[in-house]
């Protein structure tokens, strides 16, 4: 099929065609930014299972999912959604009850693994986490990871320097690439074909969509492709990377969007306090993703009151002034 | 003199370590805190600067996670975590940073713990891991670490090393291969600790005023030498005004309750 296709497709559409069970997938953003939080709801809502996820450090997203029950594996640095969650709070009781299986990291070790990924190259090296647990303790057991096609036979490894003392580094850290199927962004802009243009900070979004088999990016905003092509070096993923490009405005609530709104601190709040209990997390997610039969109803639910608090002021990229106790 | 709350006085312990031009790497809540008021004080020079990849961020407001939009606007240069790690390894880069974190544990040498309490695979609490702070420790010149003083906190033997401190004696980070620099000192809620030169075993170097050593002994769960301590100056007026009316006037981290 033609790469400069029209890409644009409902996101129940995109979900459903390239998020399957069992997927290995990687979520973008960063704790409490630019998670992709309505395509989240989707997969919940679609009832996708036994996923094996991916990221550095997320939040909101990680935690959703684990909480809806859809995530099988996790490969992750770090869950916490700022202040709001020190830990990220079903992340927590999941792992405590031995719900959910955690391959931890470093931040700058998953870095390096989607950047692999997407290099193609196997490994990347690097001096983080020498002398810690990291290294010695797995998450995954050996005998998993030797009968599962989809994961290296070992979580990490050290070895000599191949050059020497060259770099005055004597030993090495090498981490495995990760090759997803599927990477879910949410972006504030992109083309009809899939280019994708991210403000503020872009985390490792580019080399999580450059590492992945396939991609779906939710966004603010749609634009034709010369709009964005007038100023190509603003640009991050190019088109053909791409597979669906979903109009989803506040596609990151209740996470942040640099330059369209904040987070909503209300919402995390009374997400951290729901989150506490079994039965209070069962009704938050009855009325905020099974309830609402798409992310517009989720998006009328909310209201447009708390939409204009947290909306961001041209000047700053956020909220200034934003009520945040 | 003027009254304070401990939060305020281990927020300016932290900021007076800092010193102007140098590089800091921040995490979230009270590391932030001390990063900006030494900016606003003592280290006007300094360069404030996150795992996420903001630089010198132009922070009006104090951001509630080094994901949050706040250290996006107006900052030198928008990268990515590729970028700011690679900073921190870098050869020379590496060694001007001071890195500013919290954690659940930590050790006589400094290694700490924010990833389990209990068995790794059967953990009695579960923590957020490693984010940055295994990077940032494996890395850089000098590390400063915010504790809460308790036995439980303070103890001979980890339950997961997340990131190296002096591993286990002057030689450690050598024999693991990491590069030059550690941890240089310990904020607490009772005063602050630093590492012997010698044994890179920690002692305590000052408590704030009203608490005694005794004190720290009390809630310190392996041996520490407590000869060499002074007694710490309390926050100053200005240091105090910079804290509660520039770096957090809604008192978002300053009032909130000990997570």
């Amino acid at each position: 099929m033609e790469s400069t296709r029209h890409k644009v497709m409902d996101l129940e559409t995109a979900v459903s065609n390239f998020v399957h069970s069992g997927d290995h997938l990687s979520l973008g953003g960063f704790t409490i930014n630019r998670n992709p939080m309505a395509a989240v709801f989707e997969i919940i809502r679609q009832h996708k299972k036994d996923l094996h996820v991916y990221a550095h450090s997320n939040g909101q997203a990680v935690d959703t999912l684990v909480g809806a029950g859809c995530i099988g594996k996790l490969e992750i640095a770090y869950a916490g959604a700022g202040l709001f969650a020190p830990t990220c709070l079903r992340f927590k009781s999941a792992v405590e009850s031995g719900r959910l299986i955690v391959e931890d990291y470093s931040n700058y070790q998953m870095t390096l693994r989607f950047m692999a990924g997407a290099m193609g190259v196997p490994f990347l090296p690097t001096r983080s986490g020498l002398g810690s647990d990291i290294i010695r303790k797995w998450g995954f057991s050996a005998s998993d990871r030797a009968t599962d096609p989809k994961l290296p036979d070992k979580k990490i490894h050290v070895a000599d320097n191949p050059f020497g003392t060259w770099g005055d580094a004597e030993k090495l850290v090498f981490v495995p690439a990760i090759y997803p199927d599927v990477t879910l962004l949410h972006v504030q802009t992109a083309d009809t074909q899939g280019t994708v243009r991210i403000n503020g900070l872009p985390f490792t979004d580019i080399h999580q969509a450059n590492a992945s088999k396939r991609v779906i990016v939710t966004c603010e905003e749609i634009v034709a492709p010369e709009n964005l092509r007038r100023h190509p070096e603003h640009n991050h993923i190019p088109f053909f990377r791409v597979d669906a490009v979903v109009h989803a405005p506040h596609g990151a609530y209740p996470t942040a969007c640099y330059g369209h709104y904040d987070y909503d601190p209300d919402f995390l709040k009374s997400y951290a306090t729901a989150a506490l209990d079994d039965v209070d997390y069962e009704n938050h997610l009855a009325r905020y993703i099974y309830g609402p039969e798409n992310h517009a109803a989720f998006l009328a639910l909310i209201g447009q009151e708390r939409l204009d608090l947290i909306a961001a002021s041209a000047e700053t990229g956020y909220a200034a002034g934003l009520e945040r106790k | 003199m003027a009254s304070y709350s401990l939060r305020e006085m281990m927020a300016i312990a932290a900021a007076r370590i800092i010193r102007d031009n140098d590089i800091v790497f921040c995490g979230t809540g009270i590391s932030m805190l001390a990063a900006m008021a030494a900016k606003h004080i003592n280290a006007p020079h300094s360069i404030i600067f996150f795992e996420t990849g903001a630089i010198d961020s132009k922070l009006l407001e104090l951001p509630l996670a080094v994901g949050d939009s706040r250290v996006m606007h107006g900052a030198s240069v928008n990268g990515g975590l590729a970028d700011a790690f690679a900073t921190m390894q870098h050869q020379w880069w590496g060694s001007r940073v001071i890195g500013i974190m919290g954690a659940a544990q930590i050790d006589r040498f400094g290694n700490i713990n924010t990833t389990v309490i209990g068995d790794y695979h059967n953990p009695r609490t579960r923590l957020p891991g490693s984010g940055g702070s295994c990077d940032v420790a494996s890395f850089v010149g000098r590390t400063v670490i915010f504790m809460k003083h308790q036995k439980r906190k303070f103890v001979e033997t980890l339950d997961y090393i997340t990131s190296p401190g002096w591993i286990d004696g002057p030689e450690g980070r050598k024999r693991a291969g990491l590069p030059g620099g550690g941890p240089e000192k310990v904020i607490s809620d009772l005063g602050v600790m630093g590492f012997d030169g010698a044994t890179r075993e920690m002692y305590l170097e000052g408590c704030y005023p009203g608490i005694a050593p005794r004190e720290v002994t009390n809630r310190t769960g392996f041996k520490m030498d407590i000869s060499r301590v002074s007694r710490i100056e309390p926050p100053t007026e200005e240091e105090l005004r910079v804290l509660r009316t520039v770096c957090d006037p809604h008192g978002l981290i300053l009032e909130t309750p000990e997570q």
